[in-house]
């Protein structure tokens, strides 16, 4: 048998390195994941990690699939160092494009340029929302957060089903769940003529950059983590524990939002039944893979989109199924909570009853004294 | 006759330090044996070696002239070593038999070990209920049915650790008389602690530690306070200088207030009056559970359910208002805890200045880092925290030195009122009389003080002013130079002029402290 037991001081080093040895796990056991399914390993890491950054238009296709999991992540980091759970960035990211896609709906091929500003503050309305309600929720009721938040998102993806089924479906469409394809004037401007990306990664760039100000720079920052570190810290120091909750679901609800939003506006073009493509659970991942730390998340954002799309060519050049990626993705997290788990605690083996049992007594009075107890 | 227990060279090394350095040791049987040092001296490492929880990497362990080699409590039990920490373990919801029942092997009924309970209780005088459920017992109380717990184990060796912090003078001499009966017994005793009256009242022989070394191993009966002192920290503590109070304002004026407990275990307040005026230091005196941290809640803002009107400060009604608006009013306040209250155990020193003080925050609510950081800088030099520097994390200094940091954080506020909670528990003597310098120094400057203490001594030392917390009401305050400790350890156990008769229903928390009285 073994026992965990508490490390005296736990290496910071390791606990920055902890992401990187959850990586090389991660591959390890790709690596015989591929073997056993008869490809071979080689082949298999080059499809997941060379060809997706190989040509301009693998890492524009990267950036299209990275932008919006930094968007949700920052956002959840935020939300976990305050220690409130919201694992629902799914449905606030689905309320993000619904309330986009409303807006984009509405508008013409002679809208004004401007109204992609719109579609997007509309998009964090809807995030803010749908996270608005576990907020009032929690707040009034002292209902779990994260039951809460989980269970909005099959709400979310309903009320979505709904609208592309009903009244927003194209009525041109043959009778496809699909809304009407948005006006070109309500298209996110492309980075580059001829590419995917959108400026939706300056958008993230940029945000990545009012989020580390955010956590390390600003007194409302501190008061969240101090929330999340020490609750009885925060009263002390007269930090309102309500305040810090609402902020931070509000925030990470309007972040989701925006990158439901950026979603629709960007590489869909349309509203349709597939628009939640797992960004909000993926999110999460990333935030934790991160570190919770603004940069950490970019790097694990950039590594969880090869992950998707190493995923798709899988699928295609070596005739794994999809899912591979959702495999990868959980493997990513439970080495890396297994290394984290190793750095605060080491493993202690310890001798079995009968080694014990043969061990030498300490002396005669052991035996008396344990008769006079028993 | 041989030693029940000689330790030779002992020496434990820690990364960082070096906390037992060859510390020798002899116990006679039937002996009380003192073990004297402030905290951070080695005095827990030792006993911890001895109690098997701690291995030492250097000397040798006989126990009746016999080398043994104790690899675990378990281990020590087995041999005769008992022993009664400072905190109990004791489930609030079972009974004293059922809590000592939990600790045996499964072949003793619960009726057996009642019987054992009383047998041994009656044997050494130790009043215990075995019937009664813990959470309705003394703080008294409860050590008591720790140690019969021990005792059961028929030790030969009875280790205490710090065991008279929790209690009424009253209790602590009926803890002695049941030790001294022990000891004729021939049990001996390791009795840990950095109180000099006490040891030398009661103690056989003393060794003194100092940073992990025996500095003497003297006869304490035969030695004063001055010379004890000295061997512990190696000079006397300073003297204390005290002035006459000069009365200003009420800064302070708690009326009338009452605050039902928030959870089982709590203390519901009954009509608090208590006043504190600018210059003076007021004393909340008490067992520990009897209401204090609730008032301090109610104070201090951590708890803002207190009736509108019930708590003023300078005039203004601050009942509902938040830690913040009073603090921006001039209270500051000291928690008893201080890692995960007082400030954040991962945070480093430099952020935790900014749970109370808000100089380094700029426009926009953005931080200026170099500020906080001269800040935190600045306390730790003023106020002699041994500490990395500004960017050590809050957790990796010791209690005591934790303690200086927060303390001098708010001192360094020039708070009008500080409100402290055991200024001093857990720090060592020099320190300590720093510590109840300053909170003098400040009250000559003109700001009201009030402390909670459970130490009777310091309170005495530093208040013009005691009033008494008993069962989650107050007792009148008393000039404190008119004082005796006597009067005030019976007061609290709630029985002051015009108290009334404990309430029926609720479950009396003092009820048997004063019955030797």
């Amino acid at each position: 048998m073994f026992r965990l037991e508490a490390r005296p001081e736990p290496s910071r080093l390791m606990s920055v390195l902890s992401p990187v040895f959850a990586v090389a796990i991660t591959l390890l056991v790709g690596v015989a994941l591929f073997s056993i399914l008869g490809k071979d390993p080689l082949d298999g890491l080059f499809v997941f990690f060379v060809e997706p950054v190989k040509t301009a238009y693998g890492l524009s296709e990267l950036a299209v699939k990275a932008t919006p999991l930094v968007l949700i992540a920052l956002g959840l980091a935020v939300c976990f160092r305050s220690n409130i759970w919201n694992i629902g960035a799914e449905g606030q990211f689905i309320l993000g494009a619904i309330f986009g896609g409303g807006v984009a709906i509405h508008a013409t091929e002679t809208s004004n340029k401007l109204v992609v500003v719109l579609i997007l503050l509309a998009g964090m309305l809807g995030g803010m929302v749908w996270a608005g309600v576990v907020a009032v929720l929690r707040d009034r009721f002292h209902t779990s957060e994260i039951l809460v938040s989980l269970m909005l998102v099959y709400v979310a993806d309903m009320l979505l089903s709904y609208l592309v089924y009903g009244p927003w479906k194209d009525p041109n469409g043959y009778n496809f769940p699909q809304s009407i394809t948005f006006a070109s004037t309500t298209q996110i401007p492309k980075l580059i003529a001829g590419y995917r990306t959108d400026i939706g990664v300056l958008v993230a760039l940029a945000l990545v950059g009012v989020f580390w100000v955010f956590v390390f720079r600003t007194y409302a920052g501190f008061q969240l983590q101090v929330g999340g570190l020490a609750p009885a810290a925060a009263r002390y120091a007269g930090f309102s524990a309500r305040r810090a909750m609402w902020t931070a679901l509000l925030v990470s609800g309007g972040m989701a939002g925006l990158a439901g939003a950026l979603e629709v506006a960007g590489p869909l073009g349309q509203l349709t039944p597939y628009v939640p493509a797992g960004y909000g659970f993926a999110a999460i991942i990333v935030a934790f893979v991160g570190r919770l730390h603004p940069v950490g998340i970019v790097l694990s954002a950039t590594l969880m989109s090869m992950f998707y799309i190493g995923g798709e060519l899988a699928q295609s050049r070596l005739g794994l199924p999809k899912s591979v990626t959702g495999v990868f993705q959980g493997l990513l997290l439970f080495a890396l909570l297994a290394c984290d788990t190793l750095v605060t605690y080491r493993v202690r083996f310890t001798r079995t009853r009968a080694a014990r049992a043969g061990a030498p007594l300490v002396g005669a009075e052991a035996v008396k004294s344990e008769g006079g107890t028993g | 006759m041989t030693s029940r227990l000689t330790l030779k060279g002992i020496t434990k090394r820690y990364p960082a330090v070096i906390a037992n350095d060859g510390v020798s040791l002899e116990v006679a049987p039937g002996e009380i044996h003192a073990v004297l040092g402030e905290n951070g001296a080695g005095k827990s490492t030792l006993m911890k070696v001895i109690y098997g929880a701690v291995r030492p990497d250097e000397g040798e362990i006989l126990w009746n002239g016999q080398p043994v080699s104790v690899r675990n409590p378990h281990e020590a039990r087995a041999l005769g070593i008992a022993m009664v920490f400072q905190h109990f373990s004791l489930f609030d919801t079972l009974t004293a038999a059922e809590n000592v029942w939990l600790g045996l092997d499964t072949s003793t009924t619960l009726a057996a070990v009642t019987q054992r309970i009383r047998a041994v209780a009656g044997e050494y005088g130790l009043d215990v209920d075995p019937l009664r459920p813990v959470h309705s017992l003394s703080v008294g109380e409860r050590q008591r049915v720790e140690i019969v717990r021990a005792l059961l184990t028929k030790p030969q060796l009875l280790i205490l650790d710090e065991p008279t912090s929790v209690l009424t003078p009253q209790a602590v001499q009926k803890l002695f008389d049941t030790l001294r009966t022990l000891a004729a017994a021939g049990c001996s005793i390791l009795y840990i602690s950095h109180k000099l009256d006490e040891i030398r009242a009661l103690c056989h022989k003393c060794t003194v530690l100092r940073g992990g070394r025996v500095t003497g191993e003297v006869d304490p009966r035969t030695e004063t306070n001055a010379s004890l002192s000295r061997r512990m920290i190696g000079a006397e503590p300073a003297r204390l200088e005290r002035h006459q109070p000069t009365l200003g304002d009420v800064a302070l004026k708690v009326t009338g207030l009452r605050l039902p407990r928030l959870d089982q275990f709590g203390v519901t307040l009954e009509d608090i009056d208590l006043d504190v005026r600018a210059g003076e230091v007021v004393g909340i005196a008490g067992v520990s559970g009897n209401g204090q941290p609730e008032l301090m809640a109610a104070i201090s803002g951590e708890d803002t359910r207190a009736p509108a009107g019930s708590i003023a400060l300078f005039g203004a009604d601050i009942a509902a208002a938040s830690p913040g608006v009073r603090r921006r009013a001039g209270l500051h306040f000291v928690p008893e805890e201080r890692l995960g209250r007082g400030a954040v155990p991962t945070l480093s020193l430099a952020q935790n200045t900014l749970l109370t003080r808000t100089a380094s925050i700029g426009r926009l609510g953005l931080l200026r880092l170099s500020a906080v950081v001269q800040l935190a800088a600045y306390l730790i030099r003023k106020y002699r925290v041994k500490a990395k520097g500004p960017d050590a994390a809050a957790k990796s200094l010791s209690g005591g030195n934790l303690q200086k940091f927060i303390m001098g954080r708010e001192l360094d506020a020039n708070p009008r009122l500080l409100v402290v909670s055991q200024p001093t528990w857990g720090v060592d003597v020099g320190a300590a009389a720093d510590i109840r310098g300053e909170i003098l120094r400040l009250r000559d400057e003109g700001a009201a003080i009030l402390v909670v203490s459970e130490e009777l001594d310091e309170l005495f030392e530093i208040t013009d002013r005691l009033v008494v917390m008993a069962r989650g009401r107050m007792s009148p305050g008393v000039n404190t130079s008119l004082a005796t400790v006597e009067q005030v350890g019976i007061w609290m156990s709630g029985l002051w002029p015009g108290a009334g008769p404990p309430p029926v229903a609720a479950p009396t928390i003092e009820h048997a402290e004063h019955a030797d009285v």
